[in-house]
């Protein structure tokens, strides 16, 4: 029979197969962070447990780490959060890019850009982005903190295999236009629960033309469309991509690698259990406007109205969701105004999404009203970045430049959103309270990011550059 | 894992779709390094009020709920972050149970491992189940994962489907490592076949493999 990409990635790395059970899968990377691993390792401690392969754990901080001032923690808890991990890793021989690390940043980040996300592997990490690393052609799906210990003790997962969505994406996308927006179009068009008990493969002629760092936007969402995880075939770009990366293969053995990688790729007769086609060029620059992902519309629509025909479930949702965000209905999207302006997190603060943000901003100051920083995912990045002058762009604008971290994506460092005020955010939750108690979340692109920080209300960024200047080189990594 | 066997009680209603884990656990309260103590912070957001006192709107704050160890709730509870505080809060508060119309994925593996009996039963079942008593609480339900069925007090059956290993392993109540440890030949026949030249065939970022007990770096 023919087989699809997730189920070479699947069978590949089933250690027990037995009828009446879940399969038990063998993982090749565990990603770890401070904020899920604590009572992982508490309990192997307990129970007087090893880790099976330290080998195959890496380890970084990043979700309460400050971006001013990165050494001097001063949340009690946080510290001793970070400081676990470090303990952690030392006690069970676990390679640890810490704070004082060149390698430091978002564990989504720093996965693909040091050669560790490679195509063929089975990754897991206990953060629900990890299904950003699908992007590589790897078997990529977040997990609680009882599987963590697991994997830690055991290198496997029972997992019973789900069932597999083909999203094709065909047709050149529209100026202006970026992997952002045709995510948060695919979630408002087909809804947070679309993918609930699937793998999603992203295909199609878009999805080849895309970077890397654009296929890992598109991936890193598809948490939010509810799949478990989502994969794209490695091509020459993700090759192109890998190549020379800290930790990815060298030389003869590389070629090889890229051989059998080549392999992966669904084969054309092999069937899914879901189909779905998506014109690109029918997708625009797109702004959330509510508390969940799908409540999201292009940057030319009005916010809907309470409709009084609709059942009563949903006209309770939408009421919830315009009260929260001090919305009446009817609104013009682009006459919101916005108070903060945040690019970052390991949705967009890739070198190619700062690059595309700094081409808007570049001369321009960003408005009176608004307060904006650019946390760069990861130190590699910030320093690239900083090689391209980018800092001085943002500088010159008035926006912040931050160090790496999570930052203002959840806010469980000092970056908080206050009450009541807006944020255009380019990461992935607008779920109520999410970058503060009471703060409002609009989604958006890097580049409609960067619009808003210089209007000060969200604005249709293709107003502001012509043709000409849009036309960021696609990059191919840090 | 803790066992779930069956279970009498009372639920509460929520009566929300799309419950995220924000909701359920704000990030704040993520930063302990231990499992115990969540229930306080249970739906801090919409159980308190800015000053601290208890939002008498809530849900869950209504008199008849209180002591509540059944949640009843609707389509896609517990999407959002991977956070296992979620079910850590939600049984420390008292909840054994949770019947909705669809879970997220990772919540609901979350959810089993710790010992809460996660169920998906239809919209239409759900408005069953609560029809003729008042809309907050739903009294004397009864839960039986052996027989897979949720019982009214007038009698009235609702089965819901449950994965069979996942169900052996909650009736038994057993520690799952221990239960894979027991797989070792398996795995370490998967972790030979794999290793070609000294290395792992999937690449580590150590070169080579580094065999179960070697810790050293
Ligand atoms: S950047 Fe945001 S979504 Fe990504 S891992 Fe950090 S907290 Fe999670």
């Amino acid at each position: 029979m023919s087989k699809t990409i997730i189920d070479k990635l699947w069978d590949s790395h089933v250690v027990v197969k037995e009828e009446n059970k879940p399969d038990l899968l063998y993982i090749d990377l565990h990603l770890i962070h401070e904020v899920t691993s604590p009572q992982a390792f508490a309990g192997l401690r307990e129970k007087d447990r090893t880790v099976r392969r330290p080998d195959l754990c890496f380890a970084t901080m990043d979700h309460n780490i400050p971006t001013v001032d990165r050494f001097n923690i001063k949340d009690e808890t946080s510290r001793l959060q970070v400081e676990t991990l470090e303990k952690n890793c030392e006690e069970f021989g676990i390679q640890l890019e810490g704070l004082n690390s060149e390698q430091q940043g978002i564990v989504h980040v720093i996965g693909p850009e040091l050669g560790l996300t490679l195509p063929g592997k089975t990754i897991v990490c206990g953060d629900s982005h990890t299904s950003t690393h699908g992007a590589f052609g790897a078997l990529a799906f977040g997990i609680g903190t009882s599987e963590v210990e697991h994997v830690l003790a055991t290198q496997t997962l029972w997992q019973n295999k789900p069932k597999q969505m083909n999203v094709r994406i065909e047709g050149e996308l529209g100026f202006g236009v970026t992997a952002k927006d045709v995510i948060l179009w695919f979630i408002a068009k087909y809804g947070t629960n679309v993918g609930t008990g699937y793998i999603i493969e992203f295909s199609g002629s878009t999805v080849r033309s895309f970077s890397m760092e654009e296929r890992m936007t598109l991936c890193n969402m598809s948490i939010e469309a509810g799949a478990k995880a989502s994969v794209i075939s490695p091509d020459d770009i993700s090759y192109e991509y890998i190549a020379g990366k800290r930790f990815a293969p060298k030389n003869q053995d590389f070629k090889q690698k890229c051989e059998s990688w080549s392999k992966l790729a669904s084969e054309p007769e092999a069937t899914f259990d879901h189909t779905i086609e998506i014109n690109a060029s029918e997708i625009e620059p797109m702004v959330t406007w509510g508390t969940t992902p799908s409540m999201c519309l292009p940057v030319s629509g009005h916010i809907p109205a309470e409709n009084p025909s609709s059942s009563s479930e949903e006209k309770q949702s939408l009421h919830n969701a315009l009260t929260y965000m001090g919305f009446k209905g009817n609104e013009r999207i682009d006459e919101i105004s916005v108070q903060h302006v945040f690019i970052g997190s390991c949705t967009n603060s890739r070198l190619s999404d700062l690059i595309e943000a700094s081409k808007v901003v570049e001369g321009s100051k960003v408005h009176p009203d608004v307060h904006a920083i650019v946390v760069p995912g990861s130190q590699s990045v910030k320093r690239e970045a900083e090689k391209l002058g980018l800092h001085k762009i943002f500088l010159d604008a008035g926006f912040q430049w931050r160090e790496s971290g999570c930052s203002m994506c959840l806010g469980m460092n000092d970056d908080i959103v206050p009450e009541g005020e807006r944020c255009a955010s380019t990461s992935n939750r607008n779920f109520a309270g999410r970058q503060g108690k009471g703060a409002r979340t609009h989604l958006v692109s890097p580049i409609m990011a960067a619009a808003a920080a210089l209007k000060g209300k969200f604005t249709d960024v293709r107003s502001l550059l012509s043709d000409q200047q849009l036309e960021v080189n696609r990059y191919a990594g840090v | 894992m803790p066992g779930f066997k069956s279970h009498s009680g009372s639920a509460a209603v929520l009566d929300r779709n799309h419950v995220d884990t924000d909701q359920i656990i704000p990030k704040q309260f993520l930063k302990k390094i231990d499992k115990a103590g969540y229930g306080e912070f249970l739906f801090y957001d919409w159980r308190y009020l800015p000053d601290g006192r208890e939002d008498a709107a809530f849900e869950l704050n209504q008199e008849e709920t209180k002591g509540a160890s059944i949640l009843v709730t609707g389509k896609n509870f517990g999407c959002g972050s991977s956070r296992e505080h979620a079910p850590w809060a939600l049984k420390d508060y008292g909840f054994q149970v949770i019947i909705a119309e669809s879970f997220a994925d990772i919540f609901f593996n979350n959810c089993v491992k710790n010992g809460i009996l996660p169920i998906r039963l239809s919209q239409n079942e759900i408005q069953q189940l609560g029809k003729d008593s008042s809309k907050q609480v739903i009294e004397n339900l009864k839960v039986d994962l052996k027989e897979q069925f949720v019982a009214k007090a007038d009698g009235e059956i609702f089965r819901f489907d449950f994965d069979p290993y996942w169900k052996k392993m909650l009736l038994n109540g057993w520690d799952e490592i221990s239960v894979t440890l027991q797989q070792e030949a398996n795995i370490k026949k998967y972790e030979d076949e794999r290793i070609v030249n000294g290395q792992w065939e999937f690449n580590n970022h150590r070169g080579t493999f580094i065999p179960r007990d070697g810790g050293s770096v």
